[in-house]
């Protein structure tokens, strides 16, 4: 089954071409991980293929309504806002506006959902707390917690562990693994080319506003591809520890 | 949630039969209350019917509808700097009122005023959302409502100093200032089609400034049309502040105070907030009216000056407080 196809899209944005002739699938349970340089177009990549900007060619979700669309993916944007100090069960509610209609308050299948994504990520403790006071890898959870609610079969999030300390990284990365296995898609853009390398089961690797690679990470992280992509060498090893990727150099 | 609604209406009500009884016609509150109801064919009925009743719904239409468009901007903007005069509906608005006394329009039929206030309010807005554009981000609104505000202000100033009529001038000042003193049914018919129909846009913006908490771009993803939105709001903040600026005249404050006050009672939700900011904002400026009448009932204190002075201090308190606790 796939949850998302784009179809040649391009995105011109102040006559500079962002994105250009993109085209690929995602299906049902992967784990795909986009990663780019700064300014390849990974964040444009992700809200063109949402419809959030307007663009050439086709992705399925921008055809979606509104709606429809808030019920087939759940977005989580590169800035972790919480604007009011509301309690994390409140922020975690939010999740399922798409589900409910003009004044329509949460039913028993609403409240099961949040119950569910409060105690997916742990978050049983911190319930009653206001979610403005919370520190940035609470917060990163909390709204994790707000996207699951939502419930959709695809999960897109922009550099989510972008500014989280190890622990939260790695768990983090985890979550979305256990999501995967339980069946729900994820794309995630990344920076951390380990991370990306060891929990990713698929890489998309964006350079100059067209993808460069799409494959598992094993395949697309080469040595020519990391240092014409990233200007960078690496120690890339399949260990007994599973599958490390150590940035080393700058190569210019 | 529901028992801080049922406190502000039982709250509300209180104060709406107080603002009733209480007059410089010196009546026991059991017989104006009656004299209200049943018709006597005398004098009192026609205190009660044509003087105290209009002041006492205009006061709780107007602070209704300040309050909750204060919500809606702050909720929108997710600043709780935001008040409803923000997008420069009120200042077109006196513009509008200020020309037509100063033109003599004002003193031909009485809608005259608050009409052209209307029509300043209804060009204040298309001019602010034609600078804004129908998709710009809520900085370009703030710009735009920033612009026509300073305009609006500026040329008012300008009639003020070019009026040959020291009495015109003194009327103007008096207006803006904000007073809901002698007003008639007349003027609640003006103003209660356009609060009602702003108040039921302002309304449906509940959900959609619910999700705004999570920041635009989510709220979007979430189904939220940001540009559906925005329209909503813009037009029932238009409708709310501009009948309640053509009827009573400039009242600052309320739109500020009230749902920062109310805020932590609603658990901070927007949504919510939308309508305890708008029995809140009622129930402070029935309280200012009755205060007017009864701190200076001979020298005819302006409602927007009381508004200001008690509303400026507990504004300065509640930024502190919110300073303190790290907010």
């Amino acid at each position: 089954m796939t949850v998302l196809a784009v179809q040649s899209m391009s995105v011109t944005r102040r006559n500079r071409t962002v994105l250009k002739d993109v085209s690929f699938e995602i299906g049902a349970g992967e784990l795909v991980g986009l990663i780019g340089p700064n300014g390849a177009g990974k964040t444009t990549l992700m809200r063109a293929a949402l419809g959030l900007i307007a663009a050439q060619g086709q992705s399925s979700l921008a055809q979606l309504s509104p709606r429809e669309r808030a019920r087939a993916v759940a977005w989580m944007p590169q800035a972790r806002e919480i604007a009011w100090p509301v309690t994390v069960e409140n922020v975690v509610t939010l999740g399922r506006i798409p589900y409910l209609g003009g004044a329509q308050k949460p039913n028993d299948a609403d409240r099961d959902a949040v119950e569910k994504a409060i105690a997916y990520l742990d978050l049983e403790a911190l319930r009653h707390r206001t979610a403005t006071r919370l520190s940035g890898g609470e917060q990163a959870r909390v709204l994790l917690a707000r996207a699951l609610a939502q419930q959709t079969p695809l999960l897109m999030a922009d550099e989510p562990t972008a500014g989280l300390d190890p622990s939260h990284q790695i768990s983090t990365m985890q979550t979305f693994g256990k999501l995967v296995k339980a069946g729900t898609s994820v794309i995630v853009s990344l920076h951390d080319l380990g991370l990306a390398a060891r929990h990713c089961s698929r890489l998309i690797v964006i350079d100059d506003a067209r993808i460069v690679a799409d494959g598992p990470p094993a395949q697309v992280l080469t040595p020519e591809l990391i240092q014409s992509t990233f200007s960078i060498t690496a120690w890339h090893q399949t260990t007994d520890q599973g599958t490390i990727f150590q940035p080393l150099e700058v190569v210019t | 949630m529901t028992r801080l609604l049922a406190f502000l209406a039982a709250l509300l009500a209180v104060l709406f039969s107080a603002a009733l009884v209480l007059g410089p016609a010196d009546i026991g509150p059991v017989e104006s209350l009656r004299a209200l109801v049943v018709n006597d064919g005398g004098a009192l009925t026609l205190v009660m019917r044509e003087i105290r009743l209009p002041r006492a719904i205009l006061a709780v239409l107007i602070g209704a509808s300040l309050g909750m468009a204060g919500a809606a901007m702050q909720g929108y903007l997710r600043n709780p700097l935001a008040d409803p005069g923000l997008i420069g509906v009120s200042s077109s608005a006196a513009f509008g009122a200020v020309l037509s006394i100063q033109t003599g329009v004002a003193a031909t039929v009485a809608f005259a005023l608050p009409l052209s206030a209307l029509t300043g309010a209804l060009v204040g807005v298309f001019l602010v959302l034609a600078l804004a554009g129908p998709r710009g981000s809520s900085l370009t609104l703030i710009l735009a409502g920033i612009a026509i505000s300073a305009l609006a202000a500026a040329l008012t100033s300008l009639t003020l100093n070019l009026s040959p009529n020291p009495f015109a001038a003194s009327e103007i000042v008096f207006w803006m200032m904000g007073s809901l003193a002698d007003r008639s049914m007349t003027h609640v018919w003006i103003a209660w089609p356009l609060i009602a129909l702003g108040g039921a846009f302002l309304a449906s913006l509940a959900r959609g400034l619910d999700a705004l908490t999570l920041g635009e771009d989510a709220a979007e993803a979430m189904g939220i049309s940001l540009k559906r939105l925005r329209l909503t709001l813009v037009f029932g903040t238009a409708a709310v502040v501009g009948a309640s600026t053509a009827v009573a005249g400039a009242i600052g404050f309320i739109g500020l105070v009230v749902p920062h006050i109310l805020r932590p009672f609603v658990g901070a939700k927007p949504g919510q907030l939308l309508w305890a900011s708008a029995l809140g904002g009622a129930i402070m400026l029935l309280v200012a009216d009755i205060a007017v009448r009864v701190v200076l009932p001979s020298r005819d204190l302006k409602l927007g000056v009381l508004t200001a002075l008690v509303g400026a201090p507990l504004f300065l308190h509640l930024i502190y407080k919110t300073r303190k606790e790290g907010l």
